[in-house]
């Protein structure tokens, strides 16, 4: 089952009791298995969330027709009400879909990955404990994941369906939703929400408080790697973010079952009746406690991946990252600022003119630390004797993806042209080029880099490029058309593509360029589906047939996590860790390796002058 | 099943502590009295007229302020933490006032809505 | 329930009891310490909805004093009173007085009960608690005494009101009001909802009980979570004291810094609510 490296520890954990199926997999309050499980659900959701958007894709590139396959199967799962019988879904499943994608992508895939896996697994490797300081904390998050997940997936079979009213759920929109059914889809989404904001805060505490009390001795705050100062920032956001969106939920819970109005006005009008409610309350309260949390959610989004991408860059590289500490002050800067620029998302609600400048210069300020990440990433690259392999095929393409995400973000953040890019498919490309081909390009690159240490098995190189390619091509012929669109003034969120607002006789509109566009957007949709089938199916094929790795650290890398046995048993390490240098000495001069891990000591003798690696 | 064999732990308790913890209480019982009274004088300043509504609503913040740092500086020893504390404690202080007056500047600008406090 | 690790394996996480030499705190410590900072978050963006559902609210229509002063200030002493005996149930276990830790924090069990206890009967009073439109154009203000009411016709103790700003303004004191009678037929019908204008004070009357339920709400569930960690401590995990008493000291802490938490929450509700 293990390879044989450690034989020695495993005869040594063998004489206690093996914790059976239940504890060691699903109750387990283990840090590596508890990531795995994050891991795993979060990649279910990833994939279910990209089938939401492949139905709805049809539905707009040939509007009025049934979707094939799958529209049968829905009329058999959701009924009539939802998918006629020739599998034409019905405005309301598109409205509902298209809220559970984001829903479903931002709070059950992305983060879960990027911090609940990612970080579960890798962080107290990185920095040298036994495990989080709170395992059984840890546990309850995961669960508390897993409860918000079963409630968002079980809306979709209640009556009414599920949440309707986008990701961002604004009142009085959300509340008005499905109004003679309550519970409806709309309580599902906000106590799935509380569970996933609770689970949230559990690991942000868990996280905050392990970075803090159990770094390995001589592991100084600027001899951490990256990735574990990402994760204590993402942290930091979502433990502090998170609580003005619970308390919005509850706020909006109590809207929903209790008939009060904090999100909506007096004299609110629904289908021309006057609704009897106290009226009084404002639905730009919502908004602004939605955005508190959603601006910081969106670097939670973003900056794991980029402790992810800079760890496989320097060991790619095999030279240290270059400007490490004005990339940790970045990283600090952007998490402080993060808190301050929320409302860019709201130009529009009618602020006054020197508050949406406050915002918009705040946004401004908060690219610079950005550009700083990226642009010291890119001079990392500079005279690396560059190893090709999956992880860092991924990491390159993160870097001009996020680019590409970022500078198209300035002109939203103007307020001038804001105006007329606000809620339009411009807006949706510029956020998915930071999360689609960001993000989940790190994420890949992690997958691919991190998955001998979990396993003992490499993921097929071959296959791992194949998969790459076709998602780096399909990426962005997916997403840089939406630029076109959202430029020629196409909304989001339209169940037809856009056709009731094409050009019509003397009526000028969208163009049947612009029109036609979806199509082709929707087949690379599909395409890029298909381009996961090599990932999924080397995933799993490597679990028992990969190559074996034949060291502890496979790719020579210098961070502590590749000083564990191979799968790291519980407890991670075999030996007293002592941290003498910081994260990323490749290709120190004068050494027999080109890597000299965080744990080596020092040799005996001076090491040679003019060594350009600071410590 | 059980503990490790080290087990056997016991709590130090010495002269020192004690005396230090006496003192400790002297001071608890005092600020329990002191926010006993800070209760009485916020209902009654409620009660009295100073002229303005929002005099009194300032110095019905002012006393609450004055109990929650009795709270706050003695019962959890804030007078006297790490560190560590005071800079997780000052970054949510930054971000909540953030929260609190950048909410209320951009919905109290240029006639949204008109500030009653009344 | 208990935040530190007892698995039962050969590794132990380091600081789970003795501080860590360069941030001088145990990890609970830590750890308690952001959560309350996420918790002063989330009360803080009630209290922010708090004002702006007050600035929002058209001239002379908040609401004041509909809350019972002399309620809400004793369970503010009470809530302080448990406060005390928590420091000094953490101090006697400082000590190595376990009995005297166990009195004090049985008092404290206490307290919160009792506080519980009014929140309860402030709430009923509420939900018995209506605003009746008349037919004739009066309104009616007053507590609905079910067991002398009948299906056509309530029995209310209550008063008149003569001009719309008393019912935002009543006065604080009144005499004790006779019991009025009023049938179902008179009270005026809503156009819109077709049932008869009788509303009770609950959440969905208007925003500034919605804000009182949902903060007082909020802190009652907290009053309960400290008052099953608290009496976890104190009772089935009583043992931890034998094995591992520092560990145990420890835990009384923690949990007695969220005590102090839901009680400094408390300091600001009682004020703004009840008061202003
Ligand atoms: C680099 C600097 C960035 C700037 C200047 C920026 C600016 C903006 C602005 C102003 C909007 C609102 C547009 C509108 O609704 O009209 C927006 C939307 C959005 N941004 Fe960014 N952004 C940046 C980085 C990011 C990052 C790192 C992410 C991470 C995933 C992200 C994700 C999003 C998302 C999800 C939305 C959509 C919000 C919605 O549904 O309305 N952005 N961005
Ligand atoms: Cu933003």
């Amino acid at each position: 089952m293990q390879p044989t490296l450690h034989a020695d520890t495993h005869a040594q954990a063998s004489h206690h009791e093996e914790p059976g199926f239940w504890q060691k997999y699903i109750f387990s309050t283990d840090h590596k298995v508890i990531g795995i499980q994050y891991g795993i659900t979060g990649l279910m959701f990833l994939f279910l969330g990209l089938c939401l958007m492949s139905v709805m894709r049809w539905q707009m590139a040939n509007p009025g027709t049934g979707v094939p396959l799958v529209g049968p199967l829905l009329y058999h799962l959701l009924g009539e009400s939802a998918v006629s019988k020739t599998g034409v879904i019905s405005p309301d499943l598109y409205n509902a879909f298209g809220a559970m994608h984001g829903t479903i992508m931002v709070f059950l895939a992305i983060v879960p990955l990027a911090f609940g896996a990612f970080g579960n697994f890798v962080t107290p490797l990185q920095i040298g404990a036994p495990d989080m300081t709170f395992p059984r904390v840890n546990m309850v998050s995961y669960q508390f994941y897993f409860m918000g997940g079963i409630l968002m997936l079980a809306s979709f079979f209640i009556p009414g369906g599920a949440a309707k009213s986008g990701w961002t759920s604004y009142s009085p929109l959300a509340t008005i939703a499905d109004m003679n059914l309550r519970p409806n889809g709309q309580t599902f989404w906000i106590i799935g929400m509380v569970c996933l904001i609770n689970s949230s805060l559990l690991g942000a505490v868990n996280f905050i408080t392990t970075i803090i009390q159990l770094r390995a001795k001589g592991l100084s705050w600027m001899r951490l790697p990256f990735f574990c100062w990402a994760q204590f920032v993402t942290a930091f956001l979502l433990l502090l973010a998170f609580p003005p969106l619970e308390a919005a939920a509850v706020l909006q819970l109590m809207d929903n079952l209790l008939r009060t109005s904090f999100f909506l006005p007096t004299g609110l009008v629904v289908s021309g009746k006057l609704l009897h409610i106290s009226g009084g309350g404002s639905p730009l309260l919502w908004q602004h406690l939605f955005w508190f949390l959603a601006h910081p959610e969106v670097y939670v989004l973003i900056l794991p991946g980029m402790g992810i991408v800079t760890e496989v860059i320097a060991n790619n590289t095999r030279k240290p990252i270059w400007g490490y500490r004005s990339m940790v002050y970045s990283i600090l800067a952007i998490g402080f600022l993060s808190f301050i620029v929320w409302a860019h998302h709201m130009y529009l609600t009618g602020m006054g003119v020197r508050i949406a400048t406050f915002f918009q210069t705040t946004t401004m300020v908060i690219s610079i630390p950005s550009v700083v990440i990226l642009t010291a990433l890119f001079i990392s690259l500079w005279g690396g004797s560059i190893r090709i392999n999956t992880p860092m095929l991924f990491a390159l393409g993160f870097l001009p993806m996020f680019g590409i995400g970022g500078l198209t973000g300035l002109p939203l953040g103007f307020n001038a042209s804001d105006i007329h890019l606000h809620d339009t498919y411009y807006v949706i490309a510029h956020f998915h080029y930071i999360v689609a081909p960001g993000t989940i390009f790190a994420l890949f690159a992690g997958i691919y880099y991190w998955y001998p240490k979990a396993t003992g098995r490499m993921l097929s190189e071959y296959w791992g490029k194949v998969h790459f390619a076709l998602s780096f091509v399909f990426m962005n012929l997916v997403f840089m058309p939406m630029f076109i669109q959202g430029m020629a003034g196409m909304s989001r969120r339209m169940y037809d593509g856009g056709a009731t607002y094409a050009s019509n006789g003397d009526v000028v509109g969208l163009s049947p360029y612009i029109i036609g566009l979806n199509t082709s957007v929707s087949h690379a949709v599909w395409a890029l589906g298909l381009a996961q089938i090599p990932f999924i199916i080397n995933f799993f094929w490597s679990l028992n047939w990969g190559k074996k790795v034949t060291s502890d650290n496979p790719w020579e890398a210098t961070t502590l996590e590749w000083q564990t046995p191979t799968p790291p048993p519980h407890g991670n390490f075999d030996k007293e860790i002592e941290v003498v240098r910081g994260p990323y000495e490749y290709s120190v001069p004068g050494k027999s390796r080109d890597f000299t891990p965080q744990n080596e000591p020092d040799q005996p003798e001076p090491i040679p002058h003019g060594n350009p690696v600071r410590s | 099943m059980s503990e490790p064999s080290s087990s056997t732990r016991t709590l130090h308790v010495d002269e020192h502590t004690i005396e230090e913890m006496r003192h400790h209480m002297r001071r608890y019982l005092i600020v329990g009295v002191a926010l006993a009274v800070g209760t009485g004088l916020t209902v009654w300043a409620s009660l009295i007229n100073f002229g303005s509504y929002e005099i009194n609503i300032v110095v019905a913040l002012i006393i609450a302020s004055a109990k929650g740092f009795l709270v706050a500086g003695f019962f959890m020893h804030l007078i006297s933490e790490k560190k560590m504390i005071y800079a997780v404690l000052s970054c949510t202080a930054f971000f909540f006032t953030g929260l609190f007056f950048l909410t209320l500047w951009s919905m109290a600008h240029e006639n949204i809505i008109q500030i009653h406090l009344r | 329930m208990s935040l530190i690790n007892q698995n039962p394996s050969h590794m132990e996480i380091p600081y789970a009891v003795k501080p860590r030499p360069d941030t001088g705190l145990y990890n609970a410590k830590v750890g308690i310490w952001l959560f309350l900072a996420s918790e002063v978050m989330l009360f803080g963006a009630l209290f922010c909805s708090y004002i702006l559902m007050r600035v929002n609210a058209p001239e002379g229509t908040w609401p004041h004093h509909w809350l019972n002063i002399w309620m809400g200030m004793t369970n503010t002493i009470v809530l302080i009173f448990s406060s005390v005996t928590v420091v000094l149930s953490w101090a006697s276990l400082k000590m190595g007085q376990f009995k005297r830790y166990k009195f004090y924090q049985s008092i404290t069990i206490l307290c919160a009960l009792a506080f519980l206890g009014i929140k309860s009967f402030e709430y009923h009073d509420k939900f018995i608690h209506y605003q009746v439109n008349l037919k004739d154009g009066r309104i009616f203000d007053g507590h609905l005494q079910s067991a002398a009411s009948t299906t056509n016709q309530f029995v209310f103790k209550g008063r008149f009101i003569d001009k719309p700003e008393e019912l935002y303004n009543p006065p604080l004191e009144h005499a004790e009001e006779p019991p009025i009678t009023i049938a179902k037929s008179d009270i005026k019908i809503d156009p819109t909802t077709k049932q008869p204008m009788m509303e009770n004070y609950g959440p969905w009357h208007n925003t500034y009980l919605a804000i009182y339920f949902t903060m007082t709400g909020l802190h009652a569930l907290h009053v309960i979570a400290g008052c099953i960690v608290i009496f976890a401590i104190w009772g089935p995990l009583a043992k931890v004291w034998e094995q591992d008493p520092e560990r145990y000291v420890n835990r009384v802490e923690v949990s007695g810094l969220f005590w102090h938490f839901v009680d400094l929450v408390w300091i600001f509700l009682f004020p703004v609510l009840y008061l202003l």
